[in-house]
């Protein structure tokens, strides 16, 4: 008794400390437990398996005539690819040493100079430029132009006025032979 | 009134366990409200029975609607066609959600004229803003739903805003979407969040209602009431004052509803969703305008995007910005024309929303967005101090100097002592 009495007395401050990291401890515990559960809730939300798993896709290029833009669907976005004019491929080498917002060489963004191949979706909020049909406008460097904010793209698919902050993007691909692109 | 003063016996007995008929009694019977709220206080009640009309329009829309990609826009037109009354309650709930949004602006107008944000009602305020922008998502994600083109286009640009910040953009936005574009399972989320959203709204209201009953209304003079002098109990006069106020509001809307359904819509969203084709000219609900304006006015990306939720954030600070002891714009000669001012800014980005971005029109909208922000961030805090109000008036019943008493008398018939 007398033992339990003085250790009751004397390190107050000792009981009071241990009890406070017990507290610490057991709201840490309990805050890492509703972060793990909380974790599942949240991240269901982000693409699932199948939607991961979605297939690439083949196309035959050589039938795109000289000039000709066609546009697929790929992930559930448009992929635009353009057989381009001797010009187009000059207008983008040109330029290639001009200032841009988004520096880049057509060289680095294409695999073979007469096929550019870029996702759709401008890198302003996702519109889809116009530019791809015949008769579309095409904005002021010969290239795309998107409607919603009016952001011009070049022939290499390079930001070069408006609001978009990149270039259109080069989703990944490969020539499987001369005339067959896999996209994915 | 205590419990025992109710004739019922069985309400009595029920009152005194659980004191539902007391509290309803002291909250919304014997409420003692200022006596002189002009018809701007009337749009407070509007905003809850829009708010009521939309969950009961939605839920039974809810029954009929399809939240998939393959179905949903031939699901609504369904609902159009061949479902019992199905027009009418779509119709209902699209036109109540922007009647809706215009009842709220007045109710937020009211309170800036008025001075309803100043102390003690800041938390009030916040949980009104709070509100606006719950509204605001329920809103954009419902527009989503019937899967036209303006809805696959609006939810493109706007889940797209956030892929202005920094690092964490991309990750968020394919977060938001639940893949690689707006498609089923983004869809699907919306519909889930439409659905729940205006459940939050309820549970923000009741917290603003109470927020509001701790202090009462503030009222066109803006003074604080003296006492059983200054009031009237809610019911009847406040009730049924509300309930002309109704009648005139679902006139209007019931006009809406029959005879130009499709006024404040937009063609384009009866044309079904396609991912490989924007429409030329994408414009959001008229209600987003103002706010889209501001984004479109900042020819940088994330600089637009700040700058859009800036201009809701800058209401949180408000009851800060302008720290003027007086609240009513009654008797602030400087600050009721800049009022006037800043309301006319917003119907000017409101106009500019609508235009394509281009020309003489970015140059307004630019304007009109500098303007926005120097109104809440320069011009209140300076008339704040700068600015010599007017006298104010002693208390709500002696309007005029010197006459205290005067008006008492009469304003004495329907007053009551309040416990
Ligand atoms: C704050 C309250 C609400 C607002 C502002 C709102 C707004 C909207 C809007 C703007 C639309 C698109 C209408 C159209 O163009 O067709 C919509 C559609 C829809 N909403 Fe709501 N809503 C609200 C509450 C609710 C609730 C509580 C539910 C369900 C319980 C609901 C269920 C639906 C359904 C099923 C649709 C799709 C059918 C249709 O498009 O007409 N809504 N909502
Ligand atoms: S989405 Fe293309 S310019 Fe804004």
């Amino acid at each position: 008794m007398a033992a339990l009495k003085t250790k009751k007395a004397a390190p107050a401050a000792d009981q009071k400390s241990r009890r406070d990291f017990i507290v610490v401890a057991t709201y840490s515990m309990g805050a890492v437990g509703a972060g793990a559960f909380a974790w599942p809730l949240i991240d269901q939300m982000n693409p699932a398996a199948d939607t991961l798993a979605l297939a690439s896709i083949e196309v035959d290029v050589s039938k795109i005539a000289e000039g000709q833009s066609i546009t697929l669907k790929w992930r559930g976005k448009p992929v635009f690819i353009r057989h381009r004019t001797k010009t187009e491929i000059d207008e983008a080498l040109r330029d290639d040493a001009l200032n841009m917002r988004d520096p880049q060489v057509d060289s680095d963004r294409v695999q073979k100079p007469e096929y550019l191949v870029v996702l759709g979706v401008c890198t302003h909020l996702g519109c889809v430029p116009l530019g791809q049909k015949v008769g579309e406008v095409r904005g002021e460097y010969d290239g795309w132009f998107c409607p919603c904010h009016g952001s011009h793209y070049d022939s290499s698919g390079r930001i070069r006025k408006g609001p978009a902050p990149t270039n259109l993007e080069i989703p990944p691909y490969a020539f499987l032979s001369d005339e067959v692109i896999k996209i994915g | 009134m205590s419990a025992n003063q109710f004739k019922n016996p069985v309400v009595r007995w029920i009152d005194h366990r659980l004191p539902i008929f007391s509290f309803l009694n002291h909250e919304a019977t014997e409420y003692p409200t200022p006596k002189n709220l002009n018809y701007f206080w009337n749009f407070g009640s509007l905003a809850g029975i829009s708010l009521v009309i939309m969950i009961i329009t939605g839920i039974v829309l809810s029954m009929n609607y399809t939240a998939h990609v393959d179905y949903a826009f031939d699901s609504v037109e369904r609902i159009m066609r061949d479902v019992n009354h199905g027009w009418l309650l779509r119709y209902i709930h699209m036109n109540g959600a922007s009647f809706f949004f215009i009842v709220v602006f007045i109710h937020i107008f009211r309170g800036l004229y008025y001075g309803s944000y100043k102390a003690p009602r800041e938390l009030l305020w916040m949980l009104g803003v709070v509100i606006l922008l719950l509204m605001m998502a329920t809103a954009f994600m419902g527009y989503v739903l019937p899967w036209g083109q303006m809805s696959f286009w609006g939810a493109t640009v706007i889940t797209n805003l956030f892929s202005a910040l920094p690092f964490v953009g991309e990750g968020i936005v394919t977060w938001l979407w639940g893949g690689f574009s707006v498609d089923n399972p983004t869809l699907n989320r919306f519909f889930s969040l439409h659905y729940l959203l205006p459940f939050v709204i309820v549970g923000v209201v009741i917290l603003h209602l109470v927020a509001l009953h701790r202090f009462g209304s503030n009222n066109p003079l803006g003074i604080d009431t003296r006492g059983p002098q200054d009031t009237i109990p809610f019911h009847p006069y406040y009730t049924i004052k509300d309930f002309f106020g109704l009648s005139v509001f679902l006139t209007f809307f019931a006009a809406a509803v029959f005879f130009f359904p499709n006024f404040m819509g937009h063609p384009d969203n009866y044309i079904p969703a396609n991912a490989l084709q924007t429409p030329a000219h994408i414009v959001p609900e008229w209600y987003f305008l103002p706010f889209y304006a501001i984004l479109r006015a900042v020819p940088d990306k994330l600089g637009g995007v700040l700058a859009m939720f800036g201009a809701i954030a800058v209401l949180f600070i408000l009851p800060w910005l302008d720290s003027s002891p007086v609240r009513s714009g009654r008797f602030r000669p400087i600050f009721k024309i800049f009022f006037w001012v800043f309301f006319a800014d917003c119907l000017v980005l409101g106009y500019i929303g609508a235009m394509p971005a281009e020309g003489i029109y970015v140059v307004i909208g630019r304007v009109a967005t500098v303007w926005y922000f120097l109104h809440f961030l320069l011009i209140l805090p300076i008339l704040s101090v700068a600015e010599t109000p007017r006298p104010l008036p002693q208390s709500i019943s002696t309007p005029i100097f010197g006459g205290a008493g005067a008006m008492a008398g009469a304003a004495a018939a329907p007053k009551r002592k309040v416990e």
